[in-house]
Parts: C-alpha cells; structure tokens; sequence
C-alpha cells in the first residue's frame, strides 16, 4: 500500500493525499444515516490529468474509485462503500466559459454552485443557472451526477437536462468528450444531433466515470423577483392547483411545504410561486394572472394567499435558501435526512398524509417540501425528518421512517431520486428484466474491472 | 466552557456555509483554502473534535495540526447559518484547553514551544533583546499621562512591527498627545495563548497586566494589535480590569478630524485589509478607512473581500509566530497580497503588526517586492504628514 501512496503523491503532489486516519474517518461518511465506510486513500487532484492518471492507477491495481463533489447527497452516495481511492473533486474548481449569446457556460468538475452563483452575479448579471437549495458548496457536476432539481426546475427540468457538454475520464482512463464539444470547440449541445452519450454518465453518481468538466445552460436573469404564497388546509386539491399554475407558463419555480411547526403552520399547504419580470408591469401582470388562475379556490374558502411580513420574506427569496440546511438544528441535533422519490403530482395528497402518518408513529419532527419538475410533468417529494446526531434511538426511527416512505413511494409508482444502496437494489428489483440486463451490458462494457464506485448500481 | 461544548458539539450538520464569503465567491476559511481537505475547515474540526469524544479517532499529531491550524478568524461565525454560529470559534478553543488536559500536553511541537516561551522569556519570537529597546526616545509611562501605548510581543521584538509601533509613537508626539509606553516592563496580553487553549497561563499574563496597570493608575490604553485590543476590551473586564481601551485607529481618526494631524497631498493607490480581530471580532470596519480616506490624493480601493468578508492573513492564533500553514502558494497570506495585487493596489494598508508580519513577508514569497508594499496606517500617515 506504500507503493501506492508514493504514486498518488507522485500524481497530485505532497499534501494533497492523506491516508491519515482523520481524512479517512471524515471522508467515510456524510451528513445523512448511512453507515461510514472508510476510504484507504483521499485525493484532491488538479488537473484532469491528474484524474487520469489517478483512475489509470486504480484500473491497473483492480482498487476501487469514489468521486466526491460536496459530499451532500445524505444518502450515502460518495462513501467508499469498498473503502480504495477517494476523490474530492473540489481543487478543480475554474469557470473555463461563459458564452453569453448561447447561454452556456463551462467549469471544471469540482466547481462549487456558489462559485458559480457569485461569478455569474459579478460578471454576467443577465445570466442565471438553476440553483439548487442545497448549501453552495455542492457542486454543479454533483447536482448534474445525481439528477438534482434547482430553482428553474419547473421551467426547463431536472439539472441533467441542462447540461449541454461534458468531459469525462472513463473507468479504463480515457478522457472523453461528449456532445458538441466531441468536434467543436463550442459546448452548445450534450447530443443532439449526434447520438446522444451524455446518458451514460448523468445519473450514474460517479459509477460510470468522473466527470471533469461540464457544460451547461445558462437562462435569462430577469431584474425582478417575487413570491406568492398560496395556502390551503385541502392537499386533495394540490395536483389542480399545479395544473393550473403551470399552464399558465408564467412562473418560475413552485415549491410546496407542509410542517407542523411552528402550530400556526400545522394543516396547512403553502405553495411558494416565484414570478420574475423586467418591469414591475410584466410583475403585476404575471401576479395578476396567477391569483385569477386560483380565484375559485379563493371564493370558495378552500385557500387564500398568505401575506409575507418583510422580514419573513427574504428567507423565501434567497437562492440557496438557507432555512433547508436549518432544518438539521430544529431539535438542537446537527441531522435531518429526507426521501426524495421523483412522482406524479397527482400522487401529493397520499404522500402528504403518509408524511403525517410518519411523523406520528416514529415521534419525529417532520417537513414535506415539494418541487415541481417540468411543467407539473413529475416532483420531487421530500419526506424529509430531523434528528439529533447524539440520540441513536431518534436517529433508527428516522431510519425506519425514511424506508417506509420510500417503499410507500416505489409502491405508488415513484422512483427513488439519489437513492442509497439499498433503495437502488428495490429500484433494480422493481425494473424490467431486460432493462436491468442492459444496464449490467454497459456497466461492464464502461468499467470492465468494476472500479468505479463499487456497492453503487452493481448488477447481479 | 469546556463542557458546554461537549454538549454541543454534534449540532455542526457539515453544510459548509462556514468556508465561504458572504456572496459564496471564494473558499474563506483560511486553512481550508491552505490545505483543501474538509478536515481542515470548522465543519471538519467539530465532526473530528466529536468523534475524538466519542473515542472514534484518537489524539495523534495530525490531529493536533488539524486542530491548531485554525488561525480563529472567525469568518465560520460569520458565514455560519445556524443559531450557535456564534459558538464555533470558542467551541475550538474550548476543545484546545480540554485535549491539553485529558492528552496530557500533547500538543504539535511548534505549538508547545510559543507558549514555552511565553512562559519563559516573555515573548513567543525567541527574543531575548530587552522589551523596551525599540523605544528609545518614547515616553515611558508615567503617573497622570492620559494614556499607556501597549505594543505587544511583535510591537516590541518583530522589526516592520517595531517600526509600525515607532510610527504610532511618533505620531501621538507629534500631536501633543500625553502618552508613555512601559518598555522593558510591559508583558504578553494573552490572547494568543488563550486561543491555543492555554487559559491558565492566559490569566496569569492578564493579571500581571492588569495588577501592573492598576498600580501604574493607568486609566486609558492604546493597543497597537487588534488582538490585544480585544483581549483588554472583551477579556479582560470580566478578571477586573476596568480601563477603557482603543485601537490606535481609533485614536488616529480622532486627531485627523480634530485637526492635531495634518496631511498633504499623497499620491497613491491603497487597499486596506481587514484585521480579523478589529473587524470581525469587534466591529471596526470604518474607522481605519476613515484615517486613509483623511489623507488628500490618496485613492482607497477595495479588495473583493473585505470587511466582513475579508480574508484572514493567517497569522492568528499564534501563527504569525508558528506558521502552520505556511509553504505553499495557497498560504492565506500569498493568496491575500495576490488579490491585494490584482486590485490595482500600490500599498496594502494594515492595522495590525501580526498582518504587517504575515503579508510582508508574502510580498516576498511572491515576488512582488518592486509592486506592492505592505504598510500599516500609522507609517502612511505619518509619511503623510505635514511638518
């Protein structure tokens, strides 16, 4: 093993691997209730060289090879779950482009989403990407790699449709690029209209390769923004609300919260509906549009908007809404973890009483946060509860509450969105046999001595 | 202390809001940004100091220099979004004191010998020279002067800080003000020491200072260091101490709007840079701008990071002494004077001898010796000046 730490320093540089026992126990885990898995070695590479030259090693010597953005997933997806070569992407951090007439821009793998809120905020303030509410020091490969959703994901969909180039060292060390950048020096298109590969590598958290660059979409920043907050005590009428709300094709992103504290909270729905414009006209107007579109449920006393008090509101406003993270402390405990299965919107009422249901029979503390995806196409269900990192009890009824509400989910029809371990063999179990063989074709065909992220994805 | 934080230490849920700025522009925490393993940030140190609790890793050097090669700057409290934000630092150095205790003064090396040497000769550069002979020609203090100048350990041995120190002196004399220094009889504030978690050695220095300065009748000091400013303002009352205490800025400020200190004309393109422990840790963000703002044809730039935001020089804690996180292109200090540099900056202005100490010698290590130069307040007005 001393052989290969010398050629892991001899390919980063001193001080940038450690086998010491503080970064193994650190980097085996991540905020969420997985159990720890320590790594043999942690890396920080530079260069995408480096990342080669690194996975070539692991290749050769058959040692296992875990990419690492933030670490936020709190499923467990970056621990080493058979221990090898941790990878903490964060030193490859550069904004390479940022082409304003084809809004795109390009970074480099470990390239933070508060790097990039920043950057795009000082130098192109007409330009935004979809920010995910998770704390900025998740990465933008990160959220692409795991299907992530931010604040245009009820616009333009899920992280990893954004994307529009990336490039890749393969399990066997190749660097490989996708998409237009594959035979153009523009980074315009992950695919089309070549055969889309992009596919290969979104979604796989890191069992496919690691990604070192990444294109993606940047979206017009309009100057103003604003939320409503619609709130009703019937979650029966949710899925028509959203129905009606994103036909409008007006607003920007609609999240739906439900939590029983503080009491004044409890029973209710609240529908955040962001709107953007460039004047305070196209505001009112979109505004205008959105409360006729839910008049009926006003003059039936079904629902009503809630009135903001400014100091309550620029926590709603901010971009990433800090108040997620928060949640961790509710119970003084540093811990919350959620499930969150990708289902029908029409499916929000049942989850919502099933959250409920949860929250009585563990004794948790519990949240539901919701984020449509697409146009009401499909959301992000967060069955979301908190506990205190110092009470094992709480923490194992978090455990069994997160399993039922994930099964609950697969049983109606849902996907496990960044799914652990176990919930991606019930996934494996649940899909169609010949879906699964392909799968396990190009698992092997990609990563012939399965090194990448090994316990992840791994067909029987 | 030592056991609240025990009590509290598992609420860090490891979001990493804590090594940012406030815009998210840049990784903030200085050791962080040194090293780049999470090891090395707040969120690591309280997931290791938990674990440590709890018997999951042991006591081992690595640990120790993961531990001390927090400088205590404070950004983590600032950028911090949870309600114990405020905590984190103290939660630190709360673990210092008790891993001294229970790992029976287990320590790093380089860490054991400044306070060795606090405890021996007085001062942790290793100076032997008398205390005082950076002051020939300065008051000593004397019953009835108005106020003490305290300079401190690099104020007294460390050669830009003595000049530094000479400045300020000169200044004050220059506008009547009634001052003396205490030379060969002044000691250590302390506040390093107790941020290494020594606090029996911490209040041991605090009362010899604050027995001396009551016999002396001293009822105003000027500190020259950001962090003696705070130990003496926000330490010390609660050991007895009840002297009013200012930063030199603060003093400086005052003659320039009273007229005591006239400037001329001085052509030059200045950045300031923020002390941690005047800013963050006391709130004085304006004053020191105000004094250069006070000097006529001298431009103030900003770097991006400043004020709240500023990034430490990494010399807390100890370190201007110590330099745990020296050697690298990404030591705080050389990433500081880079971006001082691409500011557009002649001279990077300081209020503080430990970032007088650190940056300079970064220019150095940068080679931008014939481009940038280091220099605090007290030495650009004083160049300043009307005579």
């Amino acid at each position: 093993m001393a052989d290969i730490s010398s050629a892991l320093t001899e390919i980063v540089g001193k001080g940038y691997v450690s086998q010491q026992a503080q970064e193994r126990y650190f980097y085996s885990q991540d905020p969420g209730l997985m159990q720890p898995h320590e790594p043999d070695y942690v890396v920080l590479p530079a260069s995408a060289d480096e990342v080669q030259r690194v996975v070539k090693l692991a290749n050769e010597q058959k040692i296992p090879v875990v990419p690492r953005g933030g670490g936020l997933s709190l499923t467990g997806l970056a621990i080493p779950q058979r221990g090898g070569i941790l990878v903490d992407m964060r030193r490859m951090d550069r904004i390479l482009e940022v082409n304003e007439r084809a809004r795109y821009a390009v970074v480099e793998g470990g390239t933070s989403e508060g790097r990039i809120i920043a950057y795009l905020e000082r130098h192109h303030p007409t330009l935004r990407h979809s920010i995910p509410d998770a704390p900025p020091q998740a990465t933008l490969v990160g959220n692409a790699a795991i299907h992530g959703q931010g604040r245009l994901a009820q616009q333009y969909g899920f992280t990893s449709d954004m994307v529009t180039g990336l490039e890749v060292v393969l399990p066997t060390g190749e660097l490989c690029k996708i998409g237009s950048c594959s035979m153009s020096p523009y980074w315009f298109s992950k695919g089309p209209p070549l055969p889309d590969m992009s596919g290969l590598f979104l979604g796989w958290i890191g069992t496919s390769g690691i990604i070192t660059k990444i294109g993606f979409k940047l979206y017009p920043r309009k100057k103003l923004r604003d939320v409503e907050t619609f709130v009703t005590d019937l979650p029966d009428l949710i899925p028509d609300i959203v129905f009606k709300l994103t036909h409008l094709e007006m607003v920007e992103d609609i999240n739906i919260w439900f939590q029983p504290l503080p009491l004044m909270f409890k029973g209710n729905h609240h529908m955040d509906i962001y709107l953007t414009g460039d004047t305070d006209e196209e505001l009112e107007f979109k505004r205008r549009m959105v409360w006729n579109a839910l008049s009926e449920y006003i003059e039936a006393k079904d629902g009503g908007f809630m009135w903001l008090m400014p100091d309550v509101k620029p926590t709603f406003m901010e971009m990433p809404q800090k108040s997620i993270a928060r949640f961790a402390d509710v119970r003084k405990g540093g811990g919350f973890q959620y499930a969150g299965p990708i289902i029908l919107v029409e499916k929000y009422p049942d989850c919502a009483r099933k959250t409920e249901e949860l929250g009585s029979k563990y004794k948790l503390g519990y949240s539901v946060m919701a984020r449509m995806i697409g146009r009401g196409h499909c959301m992000m269900f967060g069955f979301a509860f908190t506990f205190n990192r110092a009470n094992s009890d709480e923490m194992d009824r978090v455990r069994k509450a997160l399993d039922e509400a994930i099964e609950f989910s697969l049983e109606h029809g849902g996907l496990p969105w960044k799914p652990t371990v176990d919930e991606q063999r019930a996934a494996m179990d649940m899909m169609d046999p010949n879906t699964l063989k392909l799968f396990g074709k190009l698992r092997k065909a990609l990563d012939p001595n399965g090194i990448m992220n090994p316990g992840n994805w791994e067909v029987s | 202390m030592a056991e609240d934080y025990t009590k509290q230490i598992h609420r860090c849920f490891n979001c990493g809001y804590c090594k940012f700025d406030s815009t998210y522009s840049e990784f903030n925490c200085p050791s962080y940004v040194r090293f780049r393993f999470d090891t090395y940030s707040t969120s690591g140190r309280l997931w290791l100091i938990n674990a440590w609790l709890r018997g999951e890793v042991q006591w081992d050097e690595h640990l120790g220099e993961i531990l001390y090669t927090c400088v205590t700057c404070r950004n983590c409290a600032e950028q911090c979004i949870m309600r114990f934000s405020n905590d984190l630092v103290d939660w630190i150095i709360a673990a210092r004191r008790d891993m001294m205790e229970k790992e029976q003064g287990k320590i790093p090396q380089r860490v054991g010998s400044f306070l060795e040497e606090i405890y021996r000769i007085g001062n942790p550069l290793k100076a032997r020279m008398p205390r005082g002979e950076w002051a020939d020609g300065v008051p000593g203090y004397s019953k009835g002067a108005e106020y003490l100048l305290y300079v401190g350990c690099l104020g007294s041995f460390d050669g830009k800080a003595r000049e530094m120190a000479k400045s300020i002196a000169t200044l004050l004399g220059l506008a009547g003000v009634s001052f003396g220094v205490l030379g060969d009889d002044e000691g250590c504030c302390g506040n390093e020491v107790r941020t290494l978690g020594e606090q029996t050695l911490f209040e041991l220095l605090a009362n010899n200072n604050i027995q001396q300065f009551r016999e002396l009748g001293v009822r105003k000091v000027i500190a020259i260091s950001p962090h003696s400013y705070h130990a003496m303002k926000n330490l010390y009352p609660a050991l007895g101490a009840d002297f009013e205490v200012l930063h030199y800025t603060q003093l400086l400020e005052q003659l320039v709007r009273d007229g005591q200190l006239k400037t001329r004309d001085t052509q030059a393109k200045v950045a300031y840079h923020d002390p941690c422990y005047l800013g963050r840790y006391n709130g004085i963000y304006d004053t020191p701008r105000q004094v250069l703002r006070g000097v006529p044809g001298l431009e103030l730039v900003e770097m991006p990071r400043e004020r709240q935001d500023a990034f430490c020089c990494g010399g807390g804690s100890g370190n201007f002494a110590m330099d745990l996180l020296e050697g690298s292109r990404d030591s705080p200090n050389r990433v500081r004077v880079r971006e001082a540099y691409e500011s557009g900056a002649a001279v990077l202005a300081v209020a503080c001898p430990s970032c007088l100490t650190m940056l300079t010698s970064a220019v150095e290590s940068e080679g931008l010796d014939d481009k940038l130069v280091v220099s605090d307040i007290g030495q650009i007005l004083k160049q300043a000046l009307v005579t």
